[in-house]
């Protein structure tokens, strides 16, 4: 430490110690090369009175900060979506449990019996005969449930596509919110290699194949692409690589610039199209030859 | 084997003699008086206390504390030492860790990246001891980049996790590993495997080597 230059300066210097912003904004946003002894710094240029004083101020700066640092990053936009999108899945996950224990329920009292979340709508719309009022309050239960799903289904479907565009475009606002919450943010996602994108969501099935006690698994909530479902089993792995490749991309365009691309969906819509007619191929040399294809 | 440090005391709790320090309680743990257990099966410091190892810390003893996540160490560590720092790079245990940072004006807490320094070096003063526990690849060099604020006669606290490094690999190769880099800029004092509170973990003491 030689003297005192712009990169090697305490929080404190420079500002007035009642401003309280200054000092929310020096310990976020400040850099120092390397430490000194900064109370006894502090005490000497006059910013504190003593040690004690620093420590209180200190304290007070170094709380304000973070707090505020917290809250930006939890109010953020795709941690609001985050929060959406799991609170939309155990609302559904909630709904259809609740949904078997008023089937079996009903079923002893009702003589039209039924399953499923569509029956607890019939049922909760009765006019309850006293024996049957707790067993159809809680079919309104279900159907309120349900009904929050579909709001929180709704605003999902409107916030991704703000938080990310070009993700929401190729995989559409629900998978792209699910993979932002696996990821933990539009940034770690924008961060992961495309390998991972395409394994989220089915990470017990890649350690178990990291312990090799299984291979890996081609695909994690990708699977839900309708790119991959409607892929032949065979070429499904390549599909998923190919697009979780794309999401990758989109997802970095997304965290990076923001801006929409889409050339991107074309581009997916070709590579998807590519893999798909080696088997139309294989198919039409198999019954032009009679001889097989790879036979994969 | 040494005594524990002033502060620190072992108190009975539901007849079972347990760590404890004195302070408000941070996370519902059992409390004595003014004393509250400290539970060594949930903070690698106090698993270090509780075997003995010799830590540097004490009553007047300025620490970083690296990897404070929700504070439940970090909390006893402030109760009993001096000027502590608390980095914790994820927002959603940092919001925790500012309760336990309301309550104690000697603790103060930084959303920082323990990979890069020098976004707190403005902030940490030169301390005693250095205790380390972030789950991040690269354990071992994150204790070298921080070296520059121990002082010379301090005391590096690390639990290296091996599955932050390697998933599969065995974690003595792990360990191996990890001390080999850290002898690049600290002299390794002893080392101690937690199991079976913390399983895959090791527990290293290190004074850093004069430049």
């Amino acid at each position: 430490m030689d003297g005192i230059d712009s990169s090697d300066r305490g929080w404190f210097e420079g500002i007035d110690r009642d401003d309280d912003e200054a000092a929310t904004q020096a310990i976020r946003d400040g850099t120092a090369d390397a430490t000194a002894d900064w109370p006894a710094r502090a005490v000497e240029s006059g910013f504190a009175a003593d040690e004690g004083d620093y420590y209180d101020i200190l304290h007070d700066a170094t709380m304000a900060a973070t707090r505020a640092a917290v809250q930006e990053y939890e109010r953020s936009d795709d941690r609001q979506l985050q929060h959406s999108i799991r609170a939309m899945d155990d609302c559904e996950r909630v709904a259809n449990e609740l949904a078997e224990r008023v089937a079996e329920w009903a079923g002893t009292l009702v003589d039209d019996g039924g399953t499923g979340v569509g029956f607890c709508r019939d049922l909760a719309d009765r006019d309850p005969a006293p024996a049957e009022r707790r067993v159809v309050e809680l079919a309104r239960r279900v159907r309120d449930l349900d009904d929050e799903a579909a709001e929180l289904r709704a605003g999902i479907e409107r916030t991704a596509p703000e938080v990310a565009p070009n993700l929401s475009a190729l995989a559409g606002p629900v998978l792209a919110a699910r993979l932002v919450a696996l990821a933990g943010g539009l940034e770690t996602l924008a961060r992961k290699p495309s390998g991972t994108v395409q394994v989220l969501g089915a990470e017990e099935a890649l350690f178990a194949h990291l312990r090799g006690r299984a291979p890996s698994p081609k695909h994690g909530v990708i699977y839900t692409h309708e790119a991959v479902r409607n892929t032949h089993p065979d070429d499904r792995g390549s599909a998923a690589r190919a697009l979780a490749g794309k999401l990758s991309i989109a997802a970095r365009a997304d965290h990076y610039t923001g801006e929409r691309r889409p050339e991107l969906d074309e581009q997916l819509r070709e590579r998807i199209a590519t893999i798909r007619a080696r088997r139309d191929d294989e198919a039409a040399e198999g019954a032009g030859s009679g001889a097989g294809g790879d036979g994969a | 084997m040494s005594d524990l440090p002033a502060g620190v005391e072992r108190h009975t709790f539901d007849g079972e003699e347990r760590l404890a320090t004195r302070g408000p309680p941070a996370y519902g743990e059992p409390t004595d008086g003014e004393w509250r257990a400290w539970d060594t099966g949930r903070s690698k410091v106090g698993a270090m206390l509780d075997r003995g190892l010799d830590t540097g810390l004490a009553a007047d003893a300025t620490v970083l504390y690296l990897g404070a996540a929700a504070g439940t160490t970090v909390s006893h560590v402030a109760d009993m030492a001096g000027p502590t720092y608390a980095v914790e790079f994820a927002p959603r245990p940092a919001r925790d860790l500012l309760d336990v940072a309301a309550e104690r004006p000697n603790l103060f807490p930084l959303l920082k990246d323990a990979r890069e320094p020098g976004t707190y070096a403005h902030a940490v003063e030169p301390v005693d001891v250095l205790v380390q526990d972030v789950a991040t690849r690269g354990q071992a060099d994150v204790a070298l980049r921080n070296r520059r604020f121990l002082r010379d006669d301090g005391r590096l606290l690390l639990s290296v996790k091996a599955r932050s490094e390697d998933v599969v690999a065995p974690p003595d190769e792990v360990f191996d590993r990890a001390l080999a880099t850290l002898r690049e800029g600290y002299e390794v004092l002893a080392t101690e495997r937690l199991a079976p509170t913390h399983d895959d973990h090791l527990a290293v003491v290190a004074a850093p080597l004069s430049e």
